[in-house]
């Protein structure tokens, strides 16, 4: 017994070998994550305070940095991904589309400042 | 035209389900996974704030220091560690261990409980490290 749809059968294209990319960006994204946000929690426990200086000083140095943009960056398309799976299980027909729509330009936007400040702060722009 | 195929199988309904602690460890997992993108506004509220300059950064400062935001901070970081401690067992699960009865509800017990530790032993750090900074 075949489980494909007529339409399937008609089309006869198979799979499009993409199902499971989605799938292994969120756990790859997942340990990446575990590893940046341990860095990030230890980093916090280790400050001296969390004073303008401290913390610009502290976020400047190039491997903090750079770990924070990557902390930024990966969180950004982790939380993507997964809001991504939640409204696409909860939520059907034209407002699927527009709530899918509203959240990817939400996480872009957010990706796109955090990175922006995560920089400023790295480069001393707002000295 | 339909495109659906009566022959598929179907899981059976949510609801049939007896109750078990480990269905709320789950969905909890997604709930805590929902709440932290909202939690990311107020990370990259603070990094812009942090950019923004001294002025924007102690503006800042004041709202995280208001007892609302302190309670949803208290509130992310369990959602993170759990997420974090649930998402590690997600992530052995995919690798096709841990699925035996016993070894599955205990790692959700863990799961649970070494979030919990972590986040007062988060906050007490934390709490040390800034009353120590003060005096």
């Amino acid at each position: 017994m075949s489980l494909r749809t007529p339409m399937g059968r008609v089309l006869g294209l198979g799979s499009a070998k993409e199902g499971a990319g989605h799938w292994w960006s969120q756990r790859v994204s997942a340990v990446a994550l575990v590893l940046l946000t341990l860095w990030f929690v230890v980093a916090l426990l280790r400050l001296d305070g969390f004073e303008y200086e401290t913390l610009t000083a502290w976020a400047a140095a190039p491997m903090n940095a750079a770990l924070l943009l990557l902390l930024t960056v990966v969180l950004v398309y982790h939380s993507m991904l997964g809001v991504q799976v939640v409204v696409e299980d909860y939520v059907h027909g034209a407002a699927k589309i527009v709530t899918l729509v509203f959240s990817t330009f939400v996480h872009v936007a957010l990706g796109a400042l955090g990175a922006l400040a995560v920089l400023r702060i790295a480069f001393g722009g707002a000295a | 035209m339909s495109t659906s195929n009566p022959a598929r199988p179907l899981s059976p309904h949510l609801g049939i389900y007896r109750w078990l602690y480990t269905i709320t460890l789950s969905i909890l997992h997604r709930i805590t996974g929902v709440a932290l993108s909202i939690g990311l506004l107020l990370f990259v509220y603070w990094l812009l704030a942090l950019a923004a300059g001294e002025a924007a950064y102690s503006a800042a400062q004041e709202v995280f220091a208001h007892p609302l935001t302190r309670i949803a901070l208290l509130g992310f970081s369990f959602a993170f560690f759990y997420h974090l401690m649930n998402g590690v067992r997600h992530l052995i699960w995919d690798a096709g261990w841990g699925f035996e009865r016993r070894t599955a509800r205990l790692s959700g017990w863990a799961a649970f409980l070494i979030a919990v530790a972590l986040t007062i032993v988060f906050w007490a750090l934390l709490s040390l490290r800034l009353a120590g900074s003060a005096s």
